[in-house]
Parts: C-alpha cells; sequence; structure tokens
C-alpha cells in the first residue's frame, strides 16, 4: 500500500483531486437548477394554462351530458361517450377518410414535394421563382385557400368547369364538390396544392445539407442519375423525409379549416374529418360533452402515433439528441 | 424531437383549445354612473345594420346616462360566440334569439331574464303569433321584432313558359308542375344542399299538412319521431326527389354564395325554391345583376298534401326577436321596449328587410312580396317555429342531417324519423 503510493505518486496525488472535482461540479448542478427551474416558470405556467388544464378540462367534461350552458358540468355519464364514439357511424367513418388523407398523402403528396425538391435543386433557369411560386400556396392561410377552391370548384360558373368546357368536356363534371364518392379526393388536392410547397421546401434544405463531394464521389464511381438517388440521395434525406412524413400525417389527422370552409364535411358527411365532426356537436348540437369525448379521441390518436412513430421510426435520428439535466457531460 | 414534440404540443392544444375559448364579454355597467348595454344582434349588414345604430343613437339622446354598445355578428360567428361566453356564464345584455329550444337550454340554465313582468302591458301590442316562440312556460323571455315564413317563391315567367297556369296547391299539383318545367329545360327548384336547413323545410311542411301541428308539438314534447305522419312526409318528399329536380351540384350548393340557391334563383336559372321572407332581398344582392328577377317573383303558400290534417293557411317559420342577459342594467328593459315603439319598428319595416309584429307597423311595408308574407302571416290560423330552433339543437341539427341524406338518396324515410328519435334520447 504504501510501497505503491510512493512508487507511483502520480496516482496519490491525482485520487482525491478527481473526486474533488466531481463533488464541485456536483455541487455547481445543484446550484445551477434553481435559477433554471425560475427561468422556467412563465414558459411552465403559459403551458399548463393554455395546454395541460384544457386538455384535462376537456377529458373531465368527456365523462358528462353537457350542453355547454352555465357552470360546470353535473350529469356524469362515465364512459357512456366514449361507448357512443364506437358506433357513431360518421365517426367511425372520420376515422376512415382520415386514413385515407394519410395514405394519399404519402403516396402522392410527399413523393411530388419530392420530385420538384430535386428538380428545382437542379440548374435551371428562373429557379428562384418557382421556388417561390411553389411555396406561395403554403403562405396563404387555409381558410382563404378553401374559398378559392370553393369558386374554382363552383359547379356551374367555376373556373375547373370552364376549363373543361373549353377542352369539349362540359359535362364530364365540376360537381365534384357535390358528389359524395368524389369529395374526399377534392379535398385531398386541395390539400396536396396547399401543403406541397411546404414539403418541398423541407426537402430541398434537406438535399443542399447533403455534401457536393457524395455526388461527385457517387459520379466519379461511375453512377447513374437514378443510382446516385438511390443511393446516396434518398438515404441522406431520410431524417428529412421521415419528419416530413410526419407533420404530414398530424396535419391529417387535425385537419379542420380547409374542410369546414369548402365542404362543411358534406355531402352526407363524405368528407368529414375528426376535428370537423367535434365541432359539429360541440358548436352545433351543443352536445359538449360528446364533443369533447371526440377531442380526446383525436388527442389520444395523436399521441399514440406520434409516441409510436417516435420510438420505431425516427429512433436513429434522435439518438444523442434527447438530452436529460446535465447528461450531456457523461 | 424539438420538431415532433412542439406539434404534438400543438396538437394538444388544438383539440382543446375549442373548449377553452374563454369567455370575453364585458361588465354590466360603469361606476361613472353612467350605464353600458351590451347588444348584440346579428343584422351584420345594411340595411338593418344602420337601423339598428340610428335607433340606439336616437335612445342614448333621449337617456344621456346609458350607452348603447352594439356589437354586430355574422349569424354562425354569433352562435359561437354567444356559446363561448355563455359558458363563462356571463351572457351579454341584449342579444339576438329566435326562441324555442335554444333559449329553453339557455332559460334553464339560468342566463336568461325573465321578462314576464315587463311585457304583459305591451302584449296586446304584438300581432298574436310573433311572440309564441318567446313564450316558455307560458313565462315571456324574449321580445320579437319580426316575423317571418316560409313558402314557394316562384318565377312566373318560366312557369308560364312550362306551361303552368297558376302556382300548384296540392302536393299532386306541384309534382306536375316540376315535370312539365323539366320538360320544357328548365330546372324546376333551386337548393342548397350543403347548407342542410333549407332541405328541412320541405320535411317540416309535409309535416305539418299530413299530420296537422299538434303531431310536430307532441314528438317534440315525447322525443317520439317514428310515426306514420312522419314517415309519409319523408315518402313525399322521396316522390319528389326522384323528379331530380334541383340544380345541378346541389348537393354542395351552399344558400347565399355566388352560385349558390339564391343566386339561382335571382339569375332566373331556377324556376322556384322554398325560403323565407328574406328570399327577395338576398336573391337580389347575390345575382349577377344585383336587381334579381324583379316582378317577375311571386309567392305562394306550400301546397296541401291529399288526404292530410293540415290546412294550407298553417304557416311555417320564424322571427328574429331579442332576450335579455341575466345580469343586464335596466336599462336594458327600457331601450327593448323603445325598440318595439310602433314608429321604430316602421322604420325597421320600411327596408324591407323586416316583416313587423307590431300593430299598425305593417303600412310601412313598401315591397310587394314582404306585402304578401306579411297577409299571408297575418290571415294564418296556425304557426309552427323552424324545428332546428323549436326542438333541442342536438335534434333540430338531426333532422337536418337526415333529411339532407333522404335528398341525397342515402337514407329512407324509416331511418330518418329513426335517426331523429334516436338523436332525442341521447
Amino acid at each position: 500500500m504504501l510501497l505503491t503510493s510512493s512508487a507511483d505518486p502520480d496516482r496519490v496525488g491525482t485520487g482525491p483531486v478527481r473526486s474533488d472535482a466531481v463533488r464541485r461540479q456536483r455541487a455547481r448542478r445543484r446550484r445551477v437548477r434553481w435559477p433554471v427551474l425560475a427561468f422556467l416558470v412563465p414558459a411552465l405556467l403559459l403551458f399548463g394554462l393554455l395546454v395541460l388544464v384544457p386538455i384535462i378540462l376537456a377529458a373531465y367534461t368527456s365523462l358528462f351530458k353537457w350542453n355547454g350552458f352555465g357552470g360546470l358540468p353535473t350529469n356524469f355519464v362515465g364512459l357512456d361517450n366514449f361507448r357512443r364514439l364506437l358506433t357513431d357511424p360518421i365517426f367511425l367513418a372520420d376515422l376512415w377518410h382520415g386514413l385515407i388523407l394519410i395514405v394519399l398523402s404519402a403516396a402522392v403528396q410527399l413523393p411530388l414535394a419530392l420530385g420538384l425538391a430535386l428538380l428545382l435543386n437542379q440548374r435551371l433557369r428562373g429557379r428562384g421563382v418557382y421556388r417561390v411560386l411553389f411555396f406561395a400556396p403554403y403562405v396563404l392561410s387555409e381558410v382563404i385557400t378553401a374559398v378559392l377552391f370553393t369558386m374554382v370548384f363552383s359547379p356551374n360558373r367555376g373556373l375547373a368547369n370552364q376549363v373543361l368546357r373549353v377542352f369539349g368536356a362540359g359535362d364530364v363534371g365540376a360537381t365534384w364538390l357535390a358528389d359524395p364518392s368524389t369529395v374526399l379526393y377534392v379535398v385531398f388536392l386541395v390539400m396536396t396544392w396547399k401543403y406541397f410547397g411546404f414539403h418541398m421546401i423541407l426537402y430541398l434544405t434537406g438535399r443542399q445539407n447533403i455534401p457536393a463531394e457524395l455526388t461527385e464521389a457517387a459520379a466519379i464511381d461511375g453512377a447513374g442519375d437514378w443510382q446516385t438517388f438511390r443511393h446516396v440521395t434518398l438515404p441522406l434525406l431520410g431524417p428529412t423525409i421521415r419528419v416530413s412524413l410526419f407533420l404530414s400525417v398530424i396535419g391529417s389527422i387535425q385537419l379542420f379549416d380547409l374542410v369546414w370552409v369548402l365542404t362543411v364535411g358534406g355531402p352526407v358527411h363524405a368528407s368529414e374529418t375528426m376535428a370537423v365532426t367535434m365541432f359539429q356537436y360541440g358548436f352545433r348540437r351543443y352536445e359538449v360533452g360528446y364533443a369533447s369525448a371526440i377531442s380526446i379521441a383525436m388527442f389520444v390518436i395523436s399521441l399514440v402515433f406520434a409516441l409510436a412513430y417516435q420510438r420505431f421510426v425516427m429512433r436513429r435520428d434522435i439518438e444523442g439528441a434527447l438530452t436529460t439535466m446535465g447528461g450531456g457531460q457523461r | 424531437m424539438h420538431v415532433s414534440r412542439r406539434s404534438l404540443l400543438g396538437l394538444a392544444g388544438a383539440s382543446a383549445s375549442a373548449l377553452a375559448l374563454g369567455a370575453c364579454g364585458d361588465g354590466g355597467s360603469g361606476k361613472d354612473g353612467k350605464t353600458t348595454v351590451n347588444w348584440w344582434h346579428i343584422s351584420n349588414t345594411d340595411p338593418m345594420l344602420s337601423v339598428w345604430a340610428a335607433l340606439a343613437k336616437d335612445f342614448e339622446a333621449k337617456h344621456p346616462d346609458v350607452t348603447i354598445k352594439i356589437t354586430p355578428l355574422e349569424n354562425e360567428a354569433f352562435k359561437s360566440k354567444l356559446t363561448t361566453v355563455t359558458q363563462g356564464g356571463s351572457p351579454p345584455d341584449l342579444f339576438s334569439t329566435w326562441g324555442g329550444g335554444v333559449l329553453k337550454q339557455q332559460v334553464d340554465a339560468g342566463l336568461v331574464k325573465d321578462l314576464t313582468a315587463d311585457f304583459t302591458s305591451l302584449a296586446d301590442t304584438f300581432t298574436p303569433l310573433s311572440t309564441q316562440p318567446y313564450r316558455l312556460d307560458n313565462k315571456v323571455y324574449g321580445v320579437p321584432f319580426d316575423l317571418g315564413m316560409v313558402g314557394f317563391w316562384y318565377n312566373k315567367e318560366l312557369f308560364g313558359r312550362a306551361g303552368i297556369a297558376s302556382p300548384p296547391d296540392t302536393w299532386t299539383g306541384l309534382l306536375d308542375a316540376v315535370r312539365k318545367l323539366k320538360a320544357a329545360g328548365i330546372t324546376p327548384i333551386a337548393l342548397a344542399g350543403g347548407d342542410k336547413w333549407p332541405g328541412h323545410y320541405y320535411w317540416a311542411y309535409l309535416a305539418m299538412r299530413i299530420g296537422g301541428l299538434d303531431v310536430l308539438k307532441q314528438a317534440g314534447a315525447d322525443a317520439k319521431f317514428d310515426k306514420p305522419e312522419f314517415v309519409a312526409a319523408g315518402t313525399k318528399l322521396k316522390e319528389l326527389v326522384d323528379l331530380a329536380p334541383f340544380q345541378k351540384g346541389f348537393l354542395a350548393a351552399t344558400y347565399g354564395s355566388p352560385d349558390g340557391q339564391a343566386a339561382t334563383m335571382g339569375n332566373g336559372a331556377a324556376a322556384m325554391e322554398l325560403m323565407g321572407q328574406w328570399a327577395p332581398s338576398v336573391q337580389n344582392d347575390t345575382s349577377t345583376n344585383k336587381k334579381g328577377i324583379g316582378d317577375k317573383l311571386g309567392f305562394f303558400p306550400f301546397p296541401a298534401v291529399e288526404g292530410g290534417k293540415g290546412a294550407v293557411t298553417e304557416a311555417f317559420g320564424g322571427g328574429n326577436g331579442f332576450a335579455v342577459g341575466r345580469n343586464a342594467p335596466p336599462a336594458t328593459i327600457e331601450f327593448l321596449k323603445f325598440l318595439v315603439q310602433v314608429d321604430n319598428q316602421r322604420k325597421a319595416a320600411a327596408t324591407g328587410a323586416v316583416v313587423p309584429v307590431v300593430k299598425g307597423a305593417e303600412d310601412a311595408i313598401k315591397d310587394p312580396n314582404i306585402a304578401a308574407v306579411q297577409k299571408t302571416l297575418a290571415a294564418a290560423t296556425g304557426f309552427q317555429l323552424f324545428l332546428d330552433q323549436a326542438y333541442p339543437p342536438a335534434v333540430g341539427q338531426q333532422v337536418n342531417d337526415s333529411v339532407a341524406e333522404l335528398i341525397a338518396g342515402k337514407a329512407s324515410p324509416q331511418q330518418v324519423v329513426r335517426a331523429v328519435t334516436d338523436a332525442a334520447h341521447k
């Protein structure tokens, strides 16, 4: 013991010093914690007041039969509202509509955005103009977009019908908004028009973050355009695509304004989404308890999706990004 | 992670925010001795917007200690905003009401002042049918300022072109007229299928003509709609729908849009519409030339159904009135009394946008169409309030929804009555 210590002075010397440093560091961290919390208070308060309290209130209200007038609800019905959800053909159809919109977005809207992003990443005359043009719809409010398209698809004097008439196909349609079997696809079309620019910009940014060396190297190795895309660009765009898909799905689940103004969910509920149904029950039929149950169902669906998506799909993108207090130093 | 967590929270906020829209009402009376009356009405366009503003000014001039604060709101915005402030328990001092089921809910929640004591002495100044929607459990909770009815507005020229000599007075006659119009290449009926409420007029009127007013009252009272009269109403409506009488794309059409029901009539592109007393003015406003079809427009009451118990003289419609919030200062009632003085009713009637309810004001009506409505109403032997107002909102909306499904060919007459009965029991 004595021998080793004298023979190895370094170890003897550093031992206590190191543990001292750790102790000091821990103490500093403890001291740091209070100011951090103090600065968080306003944000936490706002978060609690504007996010947590309404969620809790909605969850509470969803257990009552309540018309929304005066004070707090009193007619407790337990889980009746949720049981009713599972047998409500309108709500079940909402789920189906949501799924269709999600699948179509993933299959049509996002590839379209990706294609345009790659195209606009090429050397191209007026590239900036195209970028602005494609992004412009995203800047418009949803309400204005919807009003615009009610005019475009107006059955008699709408632009869509005028164009069809020019091509001698005036009777083909343009009553698509009035047809329960087509209306959901019109909604999807308008959604795509509105949001593809946003996803395009995401992809464009992602693409520009890929170092030119990699594509050059691929070219030198003799890779063709498709091979470069398949084996270099696409994998490196992975994180962007996963985020974009996530936003698109959450957006589809919450879709409201656009549908409300464009179709009010009609005809005969054919384009109704969960949020529209919630509004109908809450503010048209004054069944606030049931409407709250719908909002809670929406919340749970989105939450489960978000957690599962992060756990299984985005795991590799966020590895190491998850921080705990002081975790970065470990 | 950053992005996703934020959007997650955003979602949480979005799904709950519908319930979190806080109350945004203002206080009643100030401490400086001046009383403020908060008045919400739905005449957010002229002519009535200006008429109300002028009347408020007149009142303020006579009562210097009172300020009338007007908030004009669009119909649907009014409904949403009123719901949120009443959830907070503080309704405006004076606000628009249509009586019936919604008013009843507000009364049950203790949000509305009982006006029985203040208006009993004035009861005789109103036309008899007009106060009915606001009388609940033999108490007065609202005061009318207009009352109208629904009927067929038709284009005389198009009827003539199809060889229809006089407007039909039976359901069979109406179906015949539709056939003749179709044969002449004319769109018989304009309908705002997207809005749903215009469709429910047909079903309600048919139920009235087939079963009489008592059937509708009874159904509302015992929440049972699965009765033969209502099924028969659906069956008759289906006869009409099967003739495909409506304009192209009617299922998505709204009432007031540039390609909607009123515009289709106003542009002379359809021969008739079933609509309330406001129809002529909306036709004019939405038509391309802003003038509508002028004196080609005529009015006839909803026809009788052969073998039915209801009379053609029974009217279906509704009116506009005002209710007083529970915390309203006393000046509110003074102001309300002022609004329904006969001279002020005349000013409103003169605009052509209001069918007056105070006796003696009808001489101010200039528009012949409004005069026709007023005359039919004055001679009416019974009155039924719009179903989506007479019944609790959940039932009324279900009527609208289910009848819309029937018109779209997605529900049978039996399914309609079942769905409405179910809604009444939820």
